[in-house]
C-alpha cells in the first residue's frame, strides 16, 4: 500500500483537471464546475486514503517517492509527508471542494469566464499539495513560487473593485520574500556542498551541522519569506487588501491554506535546519507574534469592511501560531499545527458566510447590514458558529488548538503567553461587535429597503456606535424595551426580505460546521497524527520532546522545592 | 616586418570612423563610419594573425565581414524606410524611442 | 477521601449532560418541524436529568465517584481526559441545576407561549443546563473551563434572545466580554497549574499543590478569583449582571440568579485545597465579597426597575457567599447552604417578577405598579414568601443561612472579623430596605398603572396561568423550608464533609443567639425605614430629580459603568482608531511609499533616455575608453 503514489497523484490529478477545465469552450460552465468538483473530491479521497496508509508510529517521512530532476545540482522531485504535512493536505482536500461549491453560482467580473476560475482553483490545489508534500528544498521553493501564479489570477481577474492593486501587492510581497528565500536555498546548497556532496534533500540538510553565523543568515532568509507569507506584523498589510479584494473562494484558500505555508515553513525548515539560529532569534520572533495577536485584534475592531476584518483576525491568529511554534515545546507546537488546520476551517467558514451575506446585501460594509438574524436565522446561526470558532470558544475546534498553544508556551515563555492570553478578550470583542452590528438590532442600512442612510424605526445607530463594556443604558432603555420590540417587528414586516441560506449554501457550510464541532469535542486523532512530527522538530531544535513540565507530584518535596522556586 | 604601421593605420581609420559616428547627422554617413570602424578592427585582427602566424584572427575577420554584410542589409533597409516616411535621413530626427 | 471508579447508575452520570445536550441539538437542528412539541422535549430532558440526578445522589453514599469517558487532549506531558467527578459537592449543584432548571422550564412553557421563537428559547435553555452540568461535574479544570465558557455562550444567546432590541444585544455582548476578562484569569490559573504541577485534574492539583511555593499558590488563587468574579458578577466585574436582565425573565431566574452566577462560588469552594494554603488570596476573596455585598445592596436601594433591583440583590447575595468561602473551612458549607437557599428564593422572586411583568404588559418600572396584591394573589403570596426568606425573616431560609455566614465572619476574629461582620449585618439591613421598598411599590399602595407605550391600553392585571404559578409555589415552599432543612434537619456541612473535611468547631466571638437577635433587629430597622420612606407616602410616577449625592451615585450603581467606559472603552476605541490610522498610513504607507519612491526614481532615471542616437554613441565610446584605460592601467601599472 505504501508504494502507491498518493502524493504524486494528488498533484497530477488536479493539474490535469485544471488543464481539462481550461480547455473547455466558453459557456460550458456547468460541465466545468462538475469536473472541478469531481476532481477535488478525488483529491480529498486520496488525502483520506493517504492518512489511512500513514503509520503514526512509523518513520518521520512516509509515502515517499523520489525522482532525480536536475542531476548536476542534486535536485530531485522528492515527495513525502510527515504528520504536519499530512494534516495540511487533509485541510487542502476538505477546503477545495467546499470552495468550489461556494463559488458555484458566482458571476464572473467583466467578460471573464468562470471555467477559467475553476481551472485556476484546481491548479492552485496542485501547487498547494506540492508545497506541503515536497521534501526537497528546491522543489519546495519551486512550488512556493508557482503557487503565486494561480492566486494572482484569482485575485486579479475575479476580485473586487481594487483587485489589480491587491493582486500586484500580493504578488510583489510574496515575490520579494521568495527571492530572499531563493538566496538562502542556494546558500544551503553551498553549505552542503562544502561538507560533502551538495544536496537539496531535506533529510540530508537536516543532518549536517551549519556554522552558527551562517545559520543566522540562512534563517533570516527563510524567515522573512515565511513571515511575509504567514503574515506576521509588520509584513501583514498585503493580507487585508488581498483578502478583501479576492473572490470569496479565493480568500478562503488564501487565508485558509496559502498563508499556512508560512507557518508550515517555520516548523519544517527554520526550526530543524537552523536550530541554533532559531533559538537565538526566538525572542524577537515572539515579540512579533504577540504584537501581532494584540495589534491585529485591535485593528480588526476598527475595520468597517467585513472581509478586511476577517483578514485582520487571521493576522492575529497567525500570531498565536507563531507563538506556539517558537515556544519550542511539544504541546505548543502540536497546538500550533492543530491551529493551522482549525484556523483554515473556522476562518474559511467565516469568509464563506461573510461572502453569502455580501452576495445578498451587495456591500462589504458592516454599516450596511443590521438585524439579519431576524430575517435569516440559519445564516445568522452559521455566522455565529464561525465567529465563536474564531474566538476559540470551548466546544469548537479552535479552543483545543489555542489552549494547547497557550498552555504549552506558558512554561517556557510566561510573559509572552500572558500577553497573548489577553488577546482572547479582544477576539471576543471583534467577533461579537461584528455579529451584533450585522445580525442584531432592528433591520437597517441596505437591508431595510429604504437606502443607506435611513435607519429603521427606533434608535439603531446608537448601539452600533458603542462598543466594549458599554452600559446597556440603564433604566431608561429598559422601560422603553417593550416599545422597541413593537417597533422592531413592524420594521421587519416592512423591510426587504433577505432570503435565508439555500440548500447549496447549507451543503457548503455543513461539512465545516460539523468539523468545527467534531474537532472541538474529539481532537485526539489529529493530535496523534501531528505529535510525533512536532516532537521530532522540537527535538531538532533542542527542546524536550516529551514535554516541558516537571513531574512535581512524583518527585517528592526536596527535589521539587528548587523547581518551584525557579517557577517563581 | 614591423606591424606598427598597420596598427597605426587601423587606429587612424577607427578614430575617423568614431568621430564620424559622433559628429555627422546623416544616417548614411554614420553608417559608413560604422563600417569604417569595423574594417579598422579587421585590419588589426589580420595584422596580429600575420605576426603570430595563426589563422584565428583571419577567421574572426571573416565573421566580422559576414556580420557587417548582414548589418548593411538590415541597416540600409531601415534607413530607407525611415527616409521614405520622414523625408529625412538625419539620425537626430529619429528620436521617438525615448522615455 | 479517595475517589472510586463509578459503578451502577453512577457510571451513567454522563447522561446528565448528554440528555439536555441532545435536547438542544434536536431542537436546533430540527428546525420548524419541532416547533409544536419542542418545549415539551426541552422540559422533558431536564426533568429526566433531575430524576437521574436524584437517583445518582441516593446511590452516592458519601463517596467521590469518578467516571472516565475519553481522552480529550493528550499531547506531550499534557493529558486532559474527559472525566466526571460525582461527589457530594457536585451532587448538590447538580440537584440545584436540574431541579430549579426543570421548574423554570415548566414556567417558561407558559411565559414564552406567545413567542414565535419559543423552540429556540428551549434549545438555548437546554444548552445552558448541559454546559452548567459539565461545569460542576468535570473532574479537571479544563472540563470546568469548557463548561464555564459554555454557560457564557448560553447566557449570551439568552440575553440577546430578543435581539431586535439594541439594549438586549449590547447587554449580551457586554456580559460575554466581561466574562471573558474573568475567563482569562481562569485560563492563566490553569496554565500556572500545568507549568508547575504538570496536571490539571482536581485530584492531581490538590494532591501536590502543597509542594508549591507560597507565592505561586497565591497567584493561582488570585487568578481563579478573577475568573470567579467575572462569572459571578463580583467587584470589579459586576456591571454586566444588571444589564443581563434584558433577557427573558426565566433566563434571569435560572442563569442570572440561581445557577450560573453562583459558578464562581463553586469554583472557589471546589478549589478549597488551594485556598486553604494561601491566606492572602483568601483575604482578597473576603474583601471582594464584602465590597460587592455593599455595592449590590446600595445600588439595589435606588433602582426602579424590578428586575434590576433583584439583579443587584443577586450581586449582593453572592457577595455574602464569597465572603463565606473567603473565610476558609468554616465558611464553605455555609456558603453552599446560602447558595442553595438563594437559588430557591431568588429564582422564585424572579419568576414572581416575571408573572408581574406578564400581567403589566411587560413593564418593569415599579413606579407604574402598585396595588397588585389583590389582582395577583398567588404571585403575591409566593413572592412574599421569597421576600421574607431573602431578608432573613426568622426561621425562613435566609435567616438560617445568612446568620451562619455572619456568625462565621464575626468568628474570623480580630478587627478584620468585626469589619466583615459589621458589613454583613449592614448588608442585611440594606437588603431588608430595598426588598421592602420593592414589595411596597409593587404590591401595595395605590395602583399607578399606565400604558406601556403610547397607543397601548392601560394594562388589566390578571393572574398567570397555572403552568407558571405552580413552579412559583414549589419554589416558595423551597424558600421557606430550605434553610431549616439544610442547616438544622439535614446539615449540609456533614454531607459535604468528604469534600471539605470535618467542620471544626469555631470559638464564637459573639454568642450565636445574640447574633440572631441583632441581625433580626437590623432587618426590622431596614423594613421600618423602607416603610417610612416609601410605604407612608405616595410614590411619584417619575423618579425625583432633586436627590442627594448618595442616591444619585446609587442610581448609577456607584458609577461602575462610568468607570468602565472612561477607563477601558473610550481609551480602547481611541487606541483602535489610532492604530488603524498607523496601520494604513504608517505600516502600509511605508510599503506603498517604497513603491512610489521606486516608481518616481525610475521615471527620473528614464529622462536620460533622450532618443538621440549620437548621445548614446558618445556614451558607448566613453565606456569603451574607460574600459581600455582601466585595462592599460592594470597591465602597465
Amino acid at each position: 500500500m505504501n508504494s502507491f503514489p498518493f502524493l504524486l497523484l494528488m498533484i497530477v490529478v488536479p493539474a490535469v483537471g485544471a488543464a481539462v477545465v481550461a480547455a473547455l469552450p466558453r459557456g460550458r460552465d456547468l460541465l466545468a464546475k462538475q469536473i472541478a468538483l469531481g476532481v477535488s473530491l478525488v483529491v480529498l479521497l486520496l488525502a483520506v486514503l493517504a492518512t489511512v496508509a500513514f503509520d503514526t508510529d512509523g518513520d518521520r517521512f512516509q509515502l515517499t517517492s523520489s525522482v532525480s530532476w536536475i542531476d548536476d545540482f542534486g535536485v530531485s522531485f522528492a515527495l513525502g509527508v510527515d504528520g504536519i504535512a499530512l494534516v495540511m493536505l487533509l485541510l487542502v482536500g476538505v477546503l477545495v471542494p467546499v470552495v468550489i461549491g461556494a463559488s458555484w453560482d458566482d458571476e464572473p467580473v467583466g467578460n471573464r469566464s468562470m471555467t477559467v476560475f475553476f481551472a485556476w482553483i484546481l491548479l492552485l490545489e496542485a501547487m498547494m499539495v506540492g508545497v506541503f508534500a515536497a521534501t526537497d528544498v528546491f522543489l519546495f521553493y519551486v512550488f512556493f513560487e508557482a503557487m503565486l501564479v494561480p492566486m494572482y489570477f484569482l485575485i486579479g481577474s475575479f476580485g473586487g473593485p481594487r483587485r489589480q492593486y491587491a493582486a500586484v501587492k500580493f504578488f510583489l510581497y510574496s515575490l520579494v520574500g521568495g527571492l530572499i528565500m531563493l538566496a538562502a536555498v542556494i546558500g544551503l546548497y553551498v553549505v552542503s556542498a562544502n561538507q560533502g556532496e551538495g544536496s537539496f534533500a531535506f533529510e540530508v540538510l537536516n543532518a549536517i551541522d551549519i556554522d552558527p553565523d551562517v545559520q543566522k543568515l540562512l534563517f533570516l532568509g527563510f524567515f522573512v519569506a515565511f513571515a511575509i507569507k504567514a503574515p506576521l506584523v509588520p509584513f501583514h498589510t498585503w493580507l487585508p487588501d488581498a483578502g478583501a479584494e479576492a473572490p470569496v473562494g479565493g480568500a478562503v484558500l488564501l487565508v485558509g491554506v496559502l498563508d499556512k505555508v508560512g507557518t508550515f515553513g517555520f516548523l519544517r525548515y527554520c526550526l530543524p535546519l537552523f536550530p541554533d539560529a532559531s533559538r537565538d532569534f526566538a525572542p524577537y520572533v515572539l515579540v512579533l507574534a504577540v504584537a501581532g495577536v494584540l495589534y491585529a485584534a485591535l485593528l480588526a475592531m476598527g475595520q468597517s469592511d467585513m472581509k478586511r476584518l476577517v483578514s485582520y483576525t487571521s493576522v492575529a491568529h497567525f500570531g498565536f501560531i507563531a507563538l506556539g511554534i517558537f515556544a519550542f515545546t511539544t504541546e505548543a507546537g502540536t497546538g500550533a499545527v492543530l491551529y493551522m488546520v482549525n484556523h483554515g476551517i473556522a476562518t474559511g467558514l467565516l469568509f464563506l458566510v461573510v461572502g453569502m451575506l455580501i452576495a445578498r446585501g451587495g456591500s462589504r460594509r458592516i454599516a450596511d447590514y443590521g438585524g439579519v438574524a431576524a430575517q435569516a436565522p440559519v445564516l445568522a446561526g452559521v455566522f455565529l458558529i464561525a465567529g465563536l470558532a474564531s474566538l476559540a470558544l470551548p466546544g469548537t475546534n479552535s479552543f483545543v488548538s489555542e489552549f494547547l498553544v497557550l498552555v504549552g508556551s506558558f512554561p517556557t515563555r510566561p510573559v509572552f503567553t500572558i500577553l497573548a492570553t489577553v488577546g482572547i478578550i479582544l477576539a471576543a470583542l471583534y467577533v461579537l461587535l461584528m455579529y451584533q452590528r450585522t445580525m442584531h438590532g432592528p433591520v437597517r442600512g441596505l437591508m431595510d429597503g429604504q437606502g443607506l442612510t435611513t435607519p429603521g424605526t427606533g434608535e439603531p445607530t446608537a448601539p452600533a456606535g458603542s462598543s466594549g463594556a458599554t452600559s446597556a443604558t440603564a433604566t431608561a432603555t429598559a422601560t422603553a424595551t417593550a416599545t422597541a420590540t413593537a417597533t422592531a417587528t413592524e420594521t421587519v414586516t416592512s423591510a426587504r426580505w433577505m432570503p435565508d441560506l439555500s440548500r447549496r449554501e447549507i451543503a457548503v457550510a455543513a461539512p465545516l460546521v460539523a468539523l468545527i464541532i467534531a474537532l472541538g469535542v474529539y481532537p485526539q486523532p489529529l493530535i496523534d497524527l501531528i505529535e510525533p512530527a512536532v516532537a521530532a522538530t522540537v527535538d531538532d531544535v533542542g527542546g524536550d520532546p516529551g514535554g516541558t513540565v516537571p513531574e512535581i507530584g512524583t518527585n517528592g518535596a526536596d527535589t521539587s522545592g528548587a523547581e518551584t522556586e525557579a517557577g517563581n | 616586418m614591423t606591424i606598427a604601421y598597420y596598427l597605426v593605420l587601423a587606429a587612424i581609420l577607427f578614430t575617423i570612423g568614431a568621430v564620424g559616428v559622433l559628429v555627422r547627422r546623416n544616417a548614411i554617413v554614420v553608417f559608413m563610419c560604422v563600417e569604417l570602424m569595423l574594417n579598422a578592427v579587421n585590419l588589426t585582427l589580420i595584422t596580429f594573425a600575420r605576426s603570430t602566424g595563426t589563422v584565428d584572427g583571419q577567421i574572426i575577420a571573416l565573421f566580422v565581414m559576414v556580420v557587417a554584410a548582414a548589418e548593411v542589409v538590415i541597416g540600409l533597409a531601415i534607413i530607407m524606410s525611415i527616409y521614405r516616411t520622414r523625408r529625412s535621413a538625419s539620425v537626430d530626427d529619429a528620436n521617438l524611442l525615448k522615455y | 477521601m479517595d475517589t472510586v471508579p463509578a459503578d451502577g447508575l453512577l457510571s451513567a452520570s454522563w447522561l446528565l449532560i448528554a440528555l439536555p445536550l441532545a435536547g438542544a441539538a434536536v431542537l436546533l437542528l430540527g428546525g420548524r418541524r419541532t416547533d409544536r412539541w419542542g418545549h415539551l422535549l426541552g422540559t422533558g430532558t431536564v426533568v429526566a436529568a433531575f430524576v437521574l440526578a436524584l437517583a445518582c445522589t441516593l446511590q452516592l453514599d458519601e463517596r467521590q465517584v469518578a467516571v472516565d469517558l475519553f481522552t480529550f487532549i493528550d499531547s506531550g506531558s499534557l493529558d486532559v481526559r474527559a472525566g466526571l467527578l460525582f461527589d457530594p459537592l457536585s451532587a448538590v449543584f447538580v440537584l440545584l441545576i436540574t431541579g430549579v432548571g426543570a421548574l423554570i422550564h415548566v414556567y417558561s412553557i407558559g411565559y414564552m407561549a406567545h413567542d414565535p421563537r419559543r423552540r429556540r428559547f428551549f434549545a438555548y435553555l437546554n444548552l445552558f443546563v448541559a454546559a452548567m452540568l459539565l461545569l460542576v461535574l468535570g473532574d479537571n479544570y479544563v472540563a470546568l473551563y469548557v463548561g464555564w465558557e459554555g454557560v457564557g455562550l448560553a447566557s449570551y444567546l439568552l440575553i440577546a434572545f430578543w435581539h431586535e432590541r439594541p439594549a438586549a444585544a449590547t447587554a449580551a455582548k457586554k456580559a460575554f466580554i466581561m466574562n471573558r476578562v474573568g475567563d482569562v484569569g481562569l485560563a492563566l490559573a490553569i496554565f500556572v497549574m500545568f507549568a508547575q504541577l504538570g496536571t490539571v485534574t482536581y485530584e492531581g492539583v490538590f494532591g501536590s499543590v502543597g509542594l508549591l511555593a507560597g507565592g505561586t499558590v497565591t497567584a493561582i488563587g488570585l487568578l481563579l478569583l478573577l475568573g470567579a468574579c467575572g462569572k459571578s458578577g463580583q467587584f470589579p466585574l459586576q456591571a454586566w449582571l444588571p444589564d443581563a436582565m434584558e433577557g427573558p425573565t426565566p433566563v434571569s431566574a435560572l442563569i442570572h440568579a440561581a445557577t450560573m452566577v453562583t459558578a464562581g462560588v463553586y469554583l472557589i469552594a471546589r478549589s478549597a485545597p488551594i485556598y486553604d494554603l494561601t491566606e492572602t488570596a483568601r483575604t482578597v476573596v473576603l474583601a471582594v465579597g464584602a465590597v460587592t455585598l455593599l455595592i449590590g445592596a446600595i445600588a439595589g436601594c435606588a433602582y426602579d426597575d424590578i428586575k434590576k433591583v433583584l439583579a443587584y440583590s443577586t450581586v449582593s447575595q453572592i457577595g455574602y457567599m464569597f465572603l463565606a468561602v473567603g473565610l476558609g473551612p468554616v465558611g464553605y458549607a455555609a456558603a453552599i447552604a446560602h447558595l442553595l437557599a438563594h437559588g430557591f428564593f431568588k429564582a422564585g422572586l424572579f419568576l414572581g417578577a416575571g408573572s408581574v411583568m406578564h400581567a403589566m404588559d411587560d413593564q418593569v418600572d415599579m413606579r407604574r405598579f402598585g396595588g397588585l396584591a389583590r389582582k395577583l394573589p398567588v404571585t403575591f403570596v409566593t413572592f412574599g414568601l421569597g421576600y421574607l426568606a431573602l431578608i432573613g425573616f426568622p426561621f425562613l431560609s435566609g435567616y438560617w443561612t445568612k446568620d451562619a455566614i455572619i456568625e462565621a465572619a464575626l468568628d474570623h476574629g480580630g478587627a478584620w472579623g468585626w469589619v466583615l461582620g459589621g458589613v454583613a449585618v449592614l448588608g442585611a439591613g440594606l437588603t431588608a430596605f430595598y426588598m421592602t421598598r420593592l414589595m411596597l411599590m409593587t404590591f401595595f399602595g395605590r395602583a399607578r398603572w399606565a400604558p406601556s407605550a403610547p397607543g397601548r391600553p392601560t394594562p388589566h392585571p390578571h393572574e398567570s396561568p397555572s403552568v407558571m404559578t405552580s413552579p412559583m409555589v414549589v419554589l416558595a415552599i423551597g424558600s421557606v423550608a430550605a434553610g431549616f432543612l439544610l442547616v438544622q434537619a439535614f446539615p449540609l456541612d456533614e454531607w459535604l464533609t468528604p469534600v471539605f473535611g470535618e467542620p471544626e468547631e469555631a470559638e464564637h466571638v459573639v454568642a450565636p443567639a445574640l447574633v440572631g437577635i441583632v441581625v433580626t433587629a437590623v432587618m426590622a430597622l431596614g423594613v421600618l425605614a423602607a416603610w417610612l420612606f416609601v410605604g407612608r407616602r405616595e410614590v411619584p410616577a417619575v423618579a425625583p430629580e432633586r436627590v442627594s449625592v448618595v442616591t444619585r451615585a446609587a442610581r448609577k450603581a456607584l458609577y461602575a459603568d462610568t468607570i468602565n467606559e472612561s477607563l477601558f472603552m473610550r481609551p480602547g476605541q481611541w487606541l483602535t482608531r489610532a492604530l488603524v490610522w498607523v496601520d494604513n498610513r504608517g505600516v502600509d504607507g511605508a510599503v506603498n511609499g517604497m513603491a512610489a519612491a521606486l516608481g518616481g526614481s525610475s521615471s527620473r532615471l528614464g529622462r536620460t533616455q533622450t532618443g538621440f542616437v549620437r548621445t548614446y554613441a558618445l556614451g558607448m565610446l566613453g565606456g569603451a575608453v574607460l574600459v581600455a584605460g582601466a585595462l592599460l592601467a592594470v597591465t602597465a601599472g
